[in-house]
């Protein structure tokens, strides 16, 4: 067994998967950069409102004003620096604490796929990525044909474990024999071309979209290691991502899947794909070699040893995070304890309405805040669904009106949620004086449980 | 095998650049509920005769001052008085319509943004100096506040209304209010014809988009319920929103608020009238929120519970006093029932009718979670 490890370690593959990836990964991720300023985005989520929301530990990670577009700015050039490969190592890492950083400012526009992509990032600074192709194997004139095979194995178990629990987390019973939230949303897309206001409207159809995502989601990473049924889950990547791309509002996430499960494919693919690049850039007169001396092929890329350890423990660690909502009683969809980070994509239709109290705790006199004075409708939306998101701001109100001059502030929300089309019900403790709760790790006890329970992952 | 794999990388570069237009729908399969025909109830039974009723009181208001300003005497005055009332009446349906042109001139702020500013209306009176067309700062110095102010606010009783305006000195108070009284029908006249101009554009948008028609109807509508309706007619004045007490002054139609409970009640049968789809000021239902929200939900529980929801507010909004700021004096906390139960509403229109119509606000990029 133990010989079987080390010679699992051992194995030397050619570079040209990283290449690739590195590539794709860096243009995407560059291009992701250009649109989200593009849309205005910048200003409309980071500079405008007044009030941001943290992630536990990380309040000090705020919006920098004006500078937020310099931020983006140096996010978006370390994206095309690692798509050509220049200074490798600097620019993933410059990319990936930009862009780690970016997603931290405000909970309000947490992705699984940002998640994802600050998860690659890091896996990508311990893999030698620029081996070859890149502007690095120019200048410094050296370029490896092969890597440990376990770096490309890594991007591949990152993928697998998004599929894997991504499908994982569809075995409900609201998924899976009520058909929701897939049922509200595509009856509502009846604008869809030809099939909207057909199939689309049909509950067979809901039922074989939910049963058939899970599936896909399950048996994908598995489908795509074996070499006879790669071509053909390749071939479902593209459907599957595309349909949900053209049906759901979800950005760039589609066109990172399907760049990134390339990687399965072996190295010959990954060769030719190479070559289409390379012919490209010669249109372009880009010259992809050293103008005089010839690059020295190297065979083999040594990868320090604690880049493997760092990598393994890392990918561990990401197989466990998605069950830490075990640890927690309660409905997860409900309470939300344990449902970021976890790969628990397009679960539910949950909306909110919150309304907050002030209270002067002496008089009993009180009044209501209007959202509109602290929160961007974006910020509202989210907010009114999320306990922890509601215990932030309520404390940032109460504290707000106690710098105000109020005396005796004590917050109080009226919070109405609905689940997957069940009837609204009261969110919060409407009797839990937010200023004397703490945000922890620990059970959120204020929350009223569902009156309805929810089987499954 | 090996060009199958080129195949798909182009499949996927080809697609991912040119999937996102929609192209038409083929109308010929249509077998569910079709939401364009809200559109054409809403607009066509609802919306239209609305403005139409509302212009020709406009209008009438309009002549009844210029009867007035010719011979002023109690009568006229007392049938410009009466003539503001029904227009503000049926105004109450027209307010939730913010959107296409009435949203572009501004009509709803420029035709009912209250309190109005005394010291505003003096002081464009007195220097006549104003622009009530473009200057935003006279928003609260226009429509049909200021009206109430200068018909009901100037003297404590309608006998020395009269003596005042017929003073000449007051000439400037006089023209002020013909002013703002040719402005409100401008405007209107404006966006009422725009309604009939743009009705087939209108109606035939019913996809689902943050810009097609019936989502924007749909997410005015529930704005005007929560913001026009619950928050203008009672929060404010009840004094929710503020650490001080109640504030009587922010009552709709204040200077004459024997009248304010009418307004809301009107305010609240339009709103039940548009969820339902009932034709105005007339019987006969059509497709509307509540038959779409039956048949997304496959029951009616949910629009009955909201049916039920506008009637209690009903309720409580009648036991109330006719004149809303002696309410607030005598008894405020029957205001703020009233309050809490236009919330109620709130609640389910915000969080159950919008999870349950999926309307698709793009704001950003969403995962669905």
């Amino acid at each position: 067994m133990k010989i079987r490890i080390t010679n699992y370690f051992k194995h030397q593959t050619n570079a040209a998967p990283l290449a690739v990836f590195r590539i794709f990964f860096g243009l995407l991720m560059f291009v992701s950069i250009l649109r989200f300023c593009s849309k205005g985005w910048i200003h409309s989520l980071y500079i405008d409102p007044i009030f941001h929301f943290s992630y536990y530990g990380f309040e000090f990670v705020k919006p920098l004003g004006t500078f937020t577009y310099l931020l983006f700015l140096i996010c978006g050039i370390a994206a095309f620096l690692v798509a050509i490969g220049y200074k490798y190592r600097l620019s993933i890492l410059v990319f990936f604490l930009s862009f780690t950083y970016i997603e931290l400012m405000d909970k309000t526009t947490y992705l699984n796929h940002y998640y994802f992509v600050s998860l690659v990032s890091f896996i990508m600074l311990f893999l030698p990525c620029s081996a070859q192709f890149s502007v690095d194997a120019i200048s410094r004139k050296k370029s490896y044909k092969m890597v440990p095979n376990w770096t490309i194995d890594s991007l591949k178990l990152m993928l697998g474990i998004v599929y894997l629990y991504a499908g994982l987390t569809k075995i409900n019973s609201d998924w899976l024999i009520k058909a929701m939230p897939l049922k509200l949303w595509l009856k509502s897309k009846y604008d869809f071309p030809f099939i909207g206001q057909t199939i689309m409207q049909q509950e067979w159809f809901h039922f074989f979209m939910s049963w058939g995502g899970m599936f896909y989601d399950l048996s994908i990473p598995f489908l795509l290691i074996f070499k006879k049924t790669r071509s053909f889950a390749f071939f479902l990547v593209v459907v599957f991502h595309i349909a949900t791309r053209i049906l759901f509002p979800i950005g760039m996430f589609p066109y990172i899947m399907i760049l990134s499960t390339i990687i399965f494919f072996d190295a010959k693919v990954h060769l030719r794909i190479l070559v289409c690049i390379e012919r490209i850039l010669q249109i372009f007169k880009i010259k992809t070699h050293a103008l005089n001396k010839p690059i020295i092929q190297i065979e083999h890329y040594k990868v320090r040893k604690l880049s493997k350890f760092i990598i393994l423990a890392f990918l561990l660690l990401q197989l466990l995070i998605p069950w830490r909502y075990l640890l927690y009683p309660g409905e997860l969809f409900w309470n939300e304890q344990g449902y970021r980070f976890s790969w628990r994509v397009m679960l539910m239709e949950k909306k909110g309405n919150s309304v907050f109290k002030i209270v002067n705790s002496k008089t009993n006199s009180f009044f209501y805040v209007n959202n509109n004075d602290f929160l961007s409708d974006v910020q509202q939306k989210q907010m009114s669904f999320q306990p922890d998101m509601i215990l932030e701001y309520g404390q940032y109100l109460g504290n707000h009106f106690k710098n105000q001059g109020h005396q005796n502030v004590a917050v109080y929300v009226e919070s109405y949620v609905s689940l997957n089309g069940r009837l609204s019900q009261q969110f919060i403790d409407p009797s839990a004086n937010l200023m004397d709760l703490k945000d922890t790790f620990k059970h959120k006890y204020w929350i009223n449980p569902l009156k309805d329970e929810i089987k499954g992952f | 095998m090996k060009k199958k794999h080129n195949f798909y990388i182009l499949i996927v570069l080809f697609i991912s650049f040119s999937c996102s237009n929609t192209t038409e729908l083929d109308e010929g399969l249509v077998d569910n509920f079709d939401r364009q025909q809200i559109l054409e109830n809403v607009t066509d039974n609802i919306i239209l005769p609305a403005f139409e009723d509302f212009t020709q009181k406009i209008v009438q208001l309009e002549e009844s001052l210029s009867l007035f300003t010719n011979t002023k005497n109690l009568v006229n005055l007392e049938e410009v008085q009466a003539r503001w009332f029904e227009a503000y009446k049926i105004w109450q349906h027209i307010e939730m319509f913010n959107i296409l042109k009435a949203e572009g001139v501004y009509f709803i702020q420029k035709m009912n943004t209250y309190p109005a500013s005394v010291s505003k209306i003096e002081n464009n009176i007195s220097t006549g100096d104003y622009n009530l067309e473009t200057n935003n700062n006279n928003w609260v110095a226009q429509g049909f506040p200021t009206l109430d102010y200068l018909l009901f606010g100037l003297k404590a009783n309608n006998t020395s209304t009269l003596l005042f305006y017929q003073n000449i000195e007051n000439i400037a108070y006089l023209n002020y209010l013909q002013a703002v009284v040719s402005q409100m029908v401008h405007i209107t006249e404006i966006v009422s014809q725009d309604w009939i101009v743009s009705r087939d554009v209108f109606v035939s948008s019913s996809e689902n988009s943050a810009t097609s028609s019936l989502n924007m109807l749909t997410n005015d509508f529930i704005y005007y319920f929560e913001k026009g309706l619950r928050t203008n007619k009672f929060g404010i004045p009840a004094g929710v929103f503020s650490a001080k007490n109640a504030r009587v002054g922010n009552v709709e139609a204040y200077y004459n608020s024997t009248k304010s409970k009418e307004l809301s009640l009107e305010a609240l049968k339009a709103v039940k009238g548009f969820f339902k789809g009932e034709t105005y000021n007339s019987t006969g239902t059509g497709a509307s929120l509540k038959s779409y929200v039956d048949y997304m939900t496959e029951t009616n529980i949910l629009s009955l519970a909201i049916i039920t929801k506008f009637d209690e507010s009903e309720q409580l909004i009648n036991n109330l006093n006719d004149n809303f700021a002696d309410q607030i004096i005598t008894n405020n906390s029957l205001m703020i029932n009233v309050f809490d139960k236009l919330q109620e509403g709130v609640i389910l229109l915000k969080t159950d009718l919008l999870s349950v119509l999926s309307i698709s606000v793009d704001y950003i990029d969403a995962d669905g979670d």
